[in-house]
């Protein structure tokens, strides 16, 4: 890859008292990449999202997006910069309709103050109507135009995952993180995934680094997989390499007893 | 769609006339003792529904609204007593040389009362909105309760514990309820701005509001502090409404019977909060009887004072158990569903304001 690098974490660590969650990993991810984070329940996937999202202070070492050090900022001033994230359990606004949940993503960048709100003044209402249209064409994108005035809540499971995506992308950024996507679903459903997931990197020119179970999805779209195991790094490379892996082996299935 | 924002406009206009009309009628052919039960609800209005928008709308459980209503009351008095009256309140110990000959009027007094409320409220919201849930409420109880006491003790500026009278008294249903239309009409849309929503996000969950860019603290900040002015606001009128203020009347007591309102009327539902205020209010009078002495199927009760509470507790406890989300819930009366009830001008589209 001759591309820039957009996020790389410089020997990160996350200590929780005793317990190092994530011990010492460096990754280097180029722009236009879908990068795969993958490693068996408790390996320490999740937690290192938190700490490239801003949701924990890394114990130890630097984490740089687009040349600037961001480690320890908060989450929000992260998404300003550009990187949004969806979670392993799906956080929606229960309260909001579909369109609500996406127009949230919009206040932060909102140029009007709140008393310009409550009267209503131009500057407001125009930027309103601007986010309103930008976000129902988002929806079309992905292909929630039609429910845009449902409750988030009353979508089918996929749809929500589908939301939280749309969700995320309506913060603009350049560097996506997808935690556990295509979880709970059947073949078919990560199957169309898979292809959202493309799609959307081409169309938005997004990075993504996205943690995920289903073998099929992580061989299937990662251009490069990261294995962790106890926090610890055990394998990088292209899904190849990694499936050919021993160690990798090793952690999934547990450890042959050569002398059986 | 345009059709039918038109009909809303004219239908809210028509009702603002329609109910200044009625305020004005009000004002001339009802006895006091109405005209001072309808105040008072004004007041418990838009104490319910500026507590409803730190805990119905921004998941804030805060405890701190009664004073938030002691520095607006203090405020309001101190502004708008006459020098002279000043001089003579306060024989314990002289007030300071820089409030003993102000004399504002009414209007921007209570404004100020407002304003003071919130500067308050952002010095209690910045310790404390680093908690959420029971120790926010804690937290915000005990600084309520400091505030008390703090005004209790500041003798030479709020003639601490023998408190203020002769504040100038207004009786005007159009004044209690103009200050009740606009409280609700500002925090309607506010709440349905782009902040309401950003309010209710975090709300609803406060990790995914984060990563959507919304900086918590400073929109947990915002929404308390505006709860703080309108409780301020309602501090002032409660003065000018009773003419005598004394710290004991904002003791944390008074906060439950705001928290009645809010829970009862649904909390995150406005329309629920001003149905509450003002049978809540009502009912607190009507209920007066169960205080007296009287006779049940043969046995004499003496009169117990504070029966009436009883009553409203043993309702908040029922609604808490089986109807969870009081009266309305989070709906709120809107015009669309009025219109749809007649069937004029259908529209499916949901409006983004």
């Amino acid at each position: 890859m001759s591309a820039e690098k957009i996020l790389s974490t410089d020997n990160i660590t996350m200590r929780f008292g005793g317990l190092t969650a994530v011990s010492q990993l460096s990754l280097d991810i180029h722009s236009g990449e879908i990068i795969g984070l993958i490693g068996p329940n408790g390996a320490g996937k999740t937690t290192c999202f938190n700490m490239i999202t801003g949701v924990y202070t890394p114990t130890k070492g630097r984490i740089l997006f687009k040349g600037q050090d961001i480690t320890g900022m908060r989450s929000n001033l992260i998404t300003k910069e550009g990187i949004a994230r969806t979670f392993q359990n799906i956080r929606l606004f229960q309260s909001m309709t579909v369109l609500e949940n996406v127009m949230i993503s919009k206040h932060v960048r909102l140029k009007a103050n709140p008393l310009e709100a409550v009267l209503r003044l131009p500057r407001y209402t125009k930027a309103r109507k601007e986010n309103y249209e930008e976000c129902m064409e988002l929806l079309r994108q992905v292909g929630l135009d039609d429910v845009a005035h449902e409750m988030a809540t009353s979508l089918p499971y996929g749809k929500q995952r589908r939301l939280e995506i749309a969700r995320a992308l309506a913060t603009q950024p350049s560097l996506l993180l997808l935690d556990e996507p295509a979880a709970g679903m059947n073949p078919q459903e990560s199957l169309d995934l898979m292809n959202f997931i493309k799609e959307i990197r081409d169309q938005f020119k997004l990075t993504i680094l996205m943690i995920e179970h289903h073998m099929e999805v992580v061989m299937g779209i990662c251009e490069r997989i990261t294995v962790l195991d106890y926090g610890v790094t055990i394998a990088q490379g292209n899904p190849a390499e990694i499936q050919n892996n021993q160690q990798v082996i090793e952690a999934y299935l547990g450890v042959v007893e050569t002398n059986a | 769609m345009d059709n039918r924002k038109s009909i809303k406009t004219a239908l809210t206009i028509a009702f603002l006339l329609v109910a200044v009309a009625a305020l004005y009628w009000g004002d001339n052919n009802l006895s006091r003792f109405q005209l001072r039960i309808l105040n008072l609800a004004a007041i418990f209005v838009i104490l319910g529904a500026s507590m409803n928008l730190v805990i119905g709308f921004s998941g804030m459980f805060s405890l701190g609204h009664a004073g938030f209503m002691c520095v607006g009351a203090y405020t309001a008095a101190i502004l708008t007593m006459s020098p002279e009256s000043k001089e003579l309140i306060y024989y314990m110990e002289p007030i300071i040389p820089l409030l003993a000959n102000v004399q504002w009027p009414v209007i921007p007094a209570t404004l100020m009362a407002g304003v003071v409320a919130g500067i308050f409220g952002v010095l209690v919201g910045f310790p404390a909105l680093r908690l959420r849930d029971d120790y926010l409420a804690i937290a915000t109880l005990g600084f309520a309760e400091i505030i008390r006491i703090i005004v209790t003790n500041t003798i030479s500026i709020t003639n601490g514990a023998l408190g203020l009278k002769n504040i100038p008294s207004e009786k005007s249903l159009l004044f209690y309820w103009g200050f009740g239309i606009l409280t609700i009409l500002v925090l309607k849309a506010l709440i349905n701005s782009s902040w309401g929503y950003a309010f209710k996000a975090i709300r609803d969950n406060e990790i995914a509001a984060e990563a959507m860019g919304i900086s918590v603290f400073k929109h947990k900040m915002l929404s308390f502090s505006i709860g703080a002015f309108f409780a301020g606001i309602a501090g002032a009128l409660m003065a000018y409404l009773i003419t005598s203020i004394d710290p004991t009347m904002f003791r944390f007591l008074f906060t439950f019977q705001i928290v009645l309102i809010v829970v009862l009327g649904g909390m995150g539902s406005l329309t629920g909060s001003v149905i509450a205020g003002v049978v809540i209010t009502i009912a607190m009078e009507w209920l007066r009887f169960v205080e007296q002495p009287m006779s049940l199927m043969g046995m004499d009760i003496p009169g117990i004072p504070g029966m009436r509470m009883v009553i409203f507790s043993l309702l908040l406890l029922i609604v808490v158990l089986f109807y969870r989300q009081g009266l309305m819930g989070t709906r709120e009366f809107n015009w669309d569903w009025v219109l749809d009830k007649l069937g004029i001008a259908k529209s499916k589209e949901r409006e983004v304001s």
